[in-house]
């Protein structure tokens, strides 16, 4: 698979064989999976378990010691990487919603298009606004996020990484910092991205959640994947003993 | 197994407006600006004292290279008057800093005491004291003082002379007091509210609930802000060589007079000075950070 | 009117002659403490732009890769810190003085290139420019890494980060310290009185060396210039902080 070749029947990002190691602690121990277009997966496991690296390798946030990403054929590890191609196609929202607490809302969800895409002010600013109300949070544009509450920071962030207009997102454990009643507003957003078409990568340890909107969910325990499969056949008769005993524990 | 848990409302947007903010944790400056200067001055290598005394050292090789005035004949006149200037003089300076420290200080909690008394008519002419001898420079409070105080004093017959240094010690006094003064008050502000409302409770009175249980709290809290001020007021007793004190820098100029006031000695003697200041203030520095980590820990 | 009231303190120093207001009445002496109060509030903005400066690009060069670049940095803000600001100002004048090339005006006089408050320029905005560059980096330091982490998924580069997310947060966490910091260096110009920069002090202190019976008005005035100098300039930089906090960000 070169870079030229990618064509959207193929995987759009796919991951083989691998290793990561922080000093002397591995994390990942030769993972590989792949997403389809359009396809949401999820990712639960035990903390520790080298979920979160995973998907931040995906974006090159963290490098990797040997094996393959690829995202629509662009090799993220490859040494010449254009991040910025490949943070165009890969959005990102983290757990701690990392907004820029100098910045409104609106100028949150406005400043990457304007300064990273050099697109044209009035055209971000229609985008912006749109994408704020496609969160739901109309009236609170001018709003900085110290104001907001967390799921509505956190909503702010989707938007923010929307703006960029990229193919896939990558959602890293986003509502782990949230209050219980917060939860469930961000989850929508999600959900309702996900019924659009757009390709998900989720960590998340909201198993209901997980089962509800995921086309696919991997286990990953100690470094590698244990189990994965669709949801219904997952939770209902997982095979291996660590998946039951997580479950277990979880439910 | 089977039993998933369900996600109610999943599909319709509930609006809370709880406010969960959990604003990023910055350093806030203005609790840790009291120890700032100590703070830098432990991170300092510890080579850093013997280099600052090799380049005074070396420079007047470099700059007298052709002079007939050696750099031997500078050291050596340094050399002579080391024991003058450190015995006579910066002996001086750490008199006038730890008498200047112990009155500052014991005015300064008084004071500090007083700006958080219940009573307004006590609490603001004391904070009007704090913030005015703490806005002020300290060579202006150090020249009122010294011409504003007399020469003597006359009780009955008896005639008391009031030397210099002890004008300059109560001239240094006034910032340090009004400083610790604050000090105090933030030591005592940062006890959460939770405690007096605690102490109130269980009727303790006011008093009671200061000296047995506020005070104990902030009291190890107060040490290393208490310590950072005894290293700025030391490296503030110079001052007083403008007012003719006979501390380390008057004798350094005295002892270049006495060296025919060559030039060549100008970047040894006050280079010394420079040098041994920060020798003193530096263990210092060093202890303030240790104690500051080990008490930020406990609480 | 004006001639009545300077007739009033002329008359007082007269009745009462430890109260001899003289630069109240008398024009030489009115001139020499308004020279003496431009040249303290000049010598104060020259020197807090400098620090500033210096901070900024002390704060930059910690940052630099190169190690002895570092040290240098570090080397500097050791000597200027740790050292009383008089004993630099001596040492300044006098001693690095010496050294300074001298060019004549008019084919006479010898005229070193610096003059003395050339030096008290350079020496207290090099005192307060130290503590400037730790305030800077403490600054920066505090943006935390998450932040540029997020702003690095969104695309944007080294300088954009920098530029749009870490400095403007950077500024907004340093400006407490920043202001003590200046206040400090605006009192700290009176030391340059030991160098004979004709600043406030300096004028005050020669009145009541010219005419002693000035001394205790001269003190008053002393006094009561630099509480209200201070005080504007304190009460200046909180309002400043206060327009430049962003809601719900690092409140105490």
């Amino acid at each position: 698979m070169s870079e030229t070749e990618w064509t959207p029947d193929q995987p759009i990002v796919s991951i083989k064989d691998v290793h990561k190691s922080f000093g002397d602690l591995e994390v990942l121990k030769g993972v590989s999976l792949d997403v389809m277009k359009g396809e949401v997966i999820c990712i639960i496991g035990p903390s520790g378990s080298g979920k979160s690296t995973l998907i931040r390798c995906i974006n090159a946030l963290n490098d990797i010691q040997s094996g393959s990403i690829q995202v629509e054929g662009q090799e993220v590890n490859a040494p010449g990487l254009d991040k910025l191609e490949l943070r165009k196609k890969v959005g990102m929202v983290f757990q701690q919603y990392n907004l820029f607490p100098h910045k409104t809302a609106l100028e949150n969800v406005m400043m990457a298009p304007l300064l990273v895409l050099k697109q044209p002010e009035d055209e971000v600013e229609k985008r912006a606004r749109a994408l704020v109300k496609k969160v739901r949070l109309e009236g609170k544009e001018n709003n900085y996020p110290g104001e907001l509450s967390g799921g509505q920071q956190q909503r702010v962030a989707i938007a923010r990484s929307l703006a960029m207009n990229p193919d896939v997102m990558l959602f890293d454990e986003v509502t782990a910092a949230l209050d219980p009643e917060t939860v469930k507003e961000v989850l929508v957003t999600i959900k309702d991205l996900a019924a659009e078409g757009m390709t998900c990568i989720l960590v998340t340890h909201e198993m209901g959640f997980a089962r509800e909107i995921a086309d696919h969910i991997y286990f990953t325990d100690r470094g590698v994947i244990v189990e994965h499969g669709p949801p219904k056949t997952f939770f209902e008769s997982a095979k291996d003993p660590r998946t039951r005993e997580f479950l277990s524990q979880i439910l | 197994m089977a039993m998933l848990k369900p996600i109610p409302g999943i599909s319709s947007a509930s609006a809370t407006d709880m406010a969960v903010l959990k604003p990023v944790t910055v350093a806030t400056p203005g609790s840790a600006s009291d120890i700032n200067f100590s703070r830098f001055v432990s991170d300092l290598p510890w080579w850093t004292l013997p280099a600052l005394a090799a380049i005074f050292m070396m420079w007047p090789i470099a700059a007298y290279a052709q002079s007939t005035f050696t750099m031997a004949d500078a050291t050596s006149a340094l050399i002579r008057w080391l024991p003058f200037l450190v015995f006579q003089g910066f002996v001086f300076n750490i008199l006038i800093s730890v008498t200047t420290m112990a009155l500052g200080t014991i005015a300064g909690v008084v004071l500090g005491l007083m700006q958080v008394s219940p009573n307004r008519m006590i609490a603001q002419p004391a904070w009007l004291i704090t913030q005015t001898f703490r806005n002020s420079p300290w060579l202006v409070l150090l020249f009122i003082v010294m011409l504003a105080f007399p020469f003597k004093i006359e009780i009955g017959s008896l005639t008391i002379q009031i030397p210099d240094w002890i004008k300059a010690v109560i001239g240094l006094s006034l910032p340090i007091m009004a400083n610790i003064s604050e000090v105090v008050r933030g030591a005592i502000a940062s006890v959460p509210s939770g405690q007096w409302e605690a102490a109130e409770s269980l009727a303790y009175s006011r008093q009671q609930t200061l000296w047995r249980i506020i005070l104990p709290q902030c009291f190890k809290r107060m040490i290393p802000p208490w310590m950072n001020w005894y290293a700025i007021l030391t490296m503030a007793t110079p001052l007083v060589s403008l007012l003719g004190v006979e501390e380390i820098v008057t004798l350094s100029q005295q002892a270049m007079a006495a060296e025919n006031s060559r030039p060549e000695l100008l970047v040894p003697f006050y280079g010394f000075c420079l040098v041994i200041f920060f020798a003193y203030c530096y263990p210092i520095a060093r202890w303030t950070i240790a104690l500051e980590r080990k008490y930020t820990v406990k609480l | 009117m004006l001639e009545a009231f300077q007739d009033f303190f002329r008359e007082l120093a007269q009745t009462n002659p430890k109260w001899n207001f003289i630069y109240l009445y008398d024009p030489v002496q009115t001139e020499r403490v308004l020279t003496g109060l431009w040249t303290t509030i000049k010598l104060s903005v020259v020197c807090v732009v400098l620090s500033v400066l210096i901070g900024v690009i002390g704060a930059w060069l910690q940052g630099s890769p190169i190690k002895w670049l570092r040290m240098f940095v570090q080397g500097y803000i050791q000597f200027f810190r740790n050292t009383p600001p008089l004993v630099q100002l001596l040492f300044f004048y006098f001693a690095l003085g010496q050294f300074t090339p001298t060019y004549s005006p008019d084919g006479w006089l010898e005229v070193p290139i610096i003059s003395n408050v050339g030096w008290a320029i350079l020496s207290l905005s090099f005192f307060a420019g130290a503590f400037n560059v730790e305030i800077f980096r403490a600054g920066i330091e505090s943006v935390p890494d998450s932040t540029k982490e997020a702003a690095d998924a969104l695309g944007m580069n080294r300088f954009q980060i920098y530029r749009y997310v870490v400095l403007p947060l950077a500024f907004r966490v340093s400006l407490p310290s920043l202001n003590n910091n200046l206040v400090n260096l605006v009192k700290t110009t009176t030391q340059a009185i030991v160098i004979a920069v004709p600043e406030l002090l300096y004028q005050l202190v020669s009145i009541y060396n010219d005419y002693s019976t000035a001394q205790n008005a001269c003190m008053v005035l002393m006094f009561l210039v630099y509480i209200v100098l201070v005080g504007i300039l304190v009460m200046g930089m909180n309002k400043w902080e206060r327009n430049m906090r962003i809601p719900g960000y690092g409140q105490n």
